[in-house]
């Protein structure tokens, strides 16, 4: 199997001002990301998702680590081509479809804008014809270019919104929560389109969300975050065969599942850090299968072993 | 056990003026509520979920109007209620509503506190030190850490979490008969929003109220419902128990509903994902709305409407695939065990 890591995250640390000191939203996060893969990233609301994929694409400044982007770090001054490759390559779908897009922009306009700014085409038929193919791209038509963001439903602007993101030709897209405030009946839509533009272009996806359900049937990969520390890391089938760190375990006990029985016998585990006893033994992030990673002390350790036998 | 029913739509018909047309939201629905029960309304978005039971309360918007049907509730006829005065005395008092956002009920500028408290000095008749002293009971029943210590914050120190508990807090105040929750939890993460729904149990549990949650998420209707509405284009299309909607649904709407889940999803393969879109409501709807969208659509579906046709006791769905002249079909092979199919993706999910 080809792993070619095509982004790294070190050690990462994000924090905010906050009175006098600091407030650190992210701290310790340390992920590889591989060509072609969805990576997934959940955690509930507060966690610090947001902050690590505003920070990938160079929006919140970083206070420790390194961002590592095709063997070039990227959290640090760049040359202005540099700068540009970056921009280019890495682009983000933002959280909420009714905020996200500029209400008094034509989509035409709205969708240009990346290629505007970097110059990505020698005439205005090749600028026109760059937005149409992409609109075509997320099954919008061609008479929607004239039209403004209002007129279209949650669905239709998540769509222009991943339009805006593909016509980059980007390697990595950061999709942060982009099904999260759809209709039912419109997320499956969206998730099959990602999916296809994936395989058709090769892309790689880093997928934040806050439900694991959705996580396991798009993701190849998934890091779980608690209040910004990265609790638990594996493969998808790992992850729900074996979840080991009990924050996991709880975030998994409240997906709702479309069936009465089980929902009605679920006991719903709340997660406290009051948990852990971290007094002697101090924790850090340990492979502990291949492949799987968790934030636990040794005597934690010892027993995850005992249930991953 | 013979259940009470506590409120019962006959016929309703709900129309909107907009601008010099009119648009028909609800489109002749008949519902019985039971005491005590917990009834998911689901259906895509603009279905008519919210605008049904906004005639429970006279919250229509004032271009709305209800232009036929009966809401039957403690022996009176709710539909034909045209003063605010008399509304008064059922809306957040009889019936309260929760919304799905937590900020449209709660005033900005006047503290948790003192908004709860004026809901109990106002509907349980308590004074001052007693009312704070429930207020703070109230607050503490809903999961709130330290309420004695938040009492005088604004809403704005809360999360959405902590925001909407306190809307749910202020509804039972008024020690509704019916509580509706609209979407109360679509904005808040999966998380939470367990806590929302064991708390709305527990809660109904002790005060004895009676339940309409709306929601997109089926999964969610798993968890709380004991009988469910799918609604589609202004109309209930299938009615029965919690079981008998998810392990025996009949109406090919829901099959699709329950098919496109993203928690069914198999990896590698792609969403089921329900084909175009709901008919306009600004004109007559022809044989059976769903029949564009409807990969098991007969002849007659786009001729006539299907009336109701009762599966069980409690179990009645709109659709002319259950006429005995139809062709026999079966649910799409992903929803045809449920049960088991979630057992197999939770198999391993929890450790012993
Ligand atoms: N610009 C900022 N200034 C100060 N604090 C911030 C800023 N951005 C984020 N934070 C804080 O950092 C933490 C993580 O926020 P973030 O938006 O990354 O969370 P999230 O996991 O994306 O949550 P959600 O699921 O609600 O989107 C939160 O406590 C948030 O309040
Ligand atoms: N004040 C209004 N004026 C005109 N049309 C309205 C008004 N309120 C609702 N409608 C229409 O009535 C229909 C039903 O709306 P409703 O809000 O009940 O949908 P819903 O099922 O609650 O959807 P959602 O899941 O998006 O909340 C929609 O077509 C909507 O556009
Ligand atoms: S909730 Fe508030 S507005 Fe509604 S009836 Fe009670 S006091 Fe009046
Ligand atoms: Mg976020
Ligand atoms: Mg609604």
């Amino acid at each position: 199997m080809e792993r070619e890591v095509i982004l790294s995250v070190r050690d990462l640390e994000v924090s905010f001002p906050k009175g006098k000191g600091r407030f650190i939203a992210v701290r310790d996060a340390n992920f590889d990301i591989y060509k072609g893969e969805t990576f997934a990233l959940v955690g509930e609301s507060g966690s610090g998702k947001t902050t690590i994929g505003r920070s990938i694409i160079r929006i919140n400044p970083t206070s420790k680590g390194k961002i590592i982007f095709e063997g070039k770090v990227i959290n640090e001054k760049l040359s202005a081509e540099e700068d540009r490759q970056v921009i280019k390559n890495i682009q983000m779908i933002f959280q909420d479809p009714a905020t996200s897009l500029n209400e008094r922009a034509t989509i035409d306009y709205i969708i240009s804008e990346g290629l505007v700014n970097f110059k990505m085409f020698k005439s205005q038929e090749e600028r026109k014809a760059k937005v149409v193919k992409s609109l075509a791209e997320v099954g919008l038509l061609q008479e929607h270019v004239t039209r403004y963001p209002h007129e279209f439903s949650g669905g239709q602007r998540q769509r222009i919104g991943i339009a805006r993101a593909m016509i980059m030709e980007p390697k990595l897209i950061i999709a942060d929560e982009p099904i999260s405030a759809l209709d039912v009946s419109i997320r499956a839509q969206v998730l099959n389109l990602m999916k296809t533009l994936q395989e058709e272009k090769g892309l790689t996806y880093l997928f934040i969300a806050h439900d694991l359900s959705v996580v396991r049937f798009i993701s190849d990969r998934i890091a779980v975050i608690h209040l910004g520390r990265i609790v638990e890391l594996a493969n998808t089938a790992d992850l729900f065969l074996h979840p080991l760190h009990p924050y996991t375990r709880s975030l998994l006990s409240a997906v709702p599942m479309p069936d009465p029985i089980s929902e009605k016998a679920k006991e719903l585990m709340v997660y406290t850090e009051n948990l852990h006893d971290y007094s002697v033994h101090q924790p850090s992030f340990v492979e502990i299968a291949p492949g799987h990673f968790v934030w636990a002390n040794e005597p934690e350790l010892e027993q995850y072993r005992e249930l991953l036998k | 056990m013979e259940k009470n029913v506590i409120l019962s739509v006959r016929d309703l018909v709900v129309k909107f003026h907009v601008r010099d047309r009119i648009l028909t939201a609800i489109r002749n629905i008949s519902l019985d509520l039971y005491e005590n029960e917990t009834l998911a309304i689901v259906g895509e978005s603009g279905s008519g979920k919210t605008v049904m039971t906004k005639t429970f309360t006279g919250m229509l918007e004032s271009n709305g109007f209800i232009a036929g049907g009966k809401i039957f509730f403690e022996g009176r006829d709710l539909a034909a209620i045209t003063s605010n005065k008399e509304w008064e005395k059922i809306r957040g008092i009889k019936i309260a509503t929760v919304f799905q956002d937590p900020m449209s009920s709660l005033n900005p500028i006047r503290s948790i506190g003192s908004q709860i408290t004026e809901v109990i000095k106002k509907h349980q008749g308590k004074d001052g030190t007693e009312a704070k002293q429930l207020a703070i009971d109230l607050m503490n029943r809903v999961g709130i850490p330290n309420a004695a210590d938040r009492f005088n914050e604004y809403p704005f120190q809360y999360s959405g979490g902590m925001r909407q508990r306190i809307v749910i807090a202020i509804a039972l105040a008024c020690r509704p008969q019916i509580l509706i929750c609209d979407e109360p939890t679509t904005a808040l993460d999966v998380t939470i929003q367990a806590q929302i729904l064991q708390l709305i149990k527990d809660l109904q549990k002790e005060f004895h109220f009676t339940t309409i949650y709306i929601t997109h998420d089926l999964g969610v209707v798993a968890n709380v419902a004991q009988r469910v509405a799918v609604m589609y284009a202004g109309q209930i299309v299938e009615y029965g128990t919690a079981e008998e909607i998810f392990y025996s649904p009949k109406h090919p709407y829901t099959w699709a509903l329950l098919s496109s889940l993203p928690q069914l999803g198999i990896k590698g393969e792609r969403l089921y994902s329900i084909p175009g879109t709901p008919p306009s409501l600004f004109n007559e709807v022809k044989g059976d709305a769903f029949a564009p969208r409807n990969p098991y659509a007969i002849g007659i579906d786009f001729e006539e409407e299907p009336p109701f046709f009762q599966i069980s006791q409690t179990h009645q769905a709109k659709t002319w695939l259950l006429d005995p002249r139809a062709p026999k079909v079966e649910p799409p092979v992903a929803i045809r065990d449920l049960h088991g199919r979630i057992t197999a993706i939770l198999k391993g999910q929890v450790s012993k």
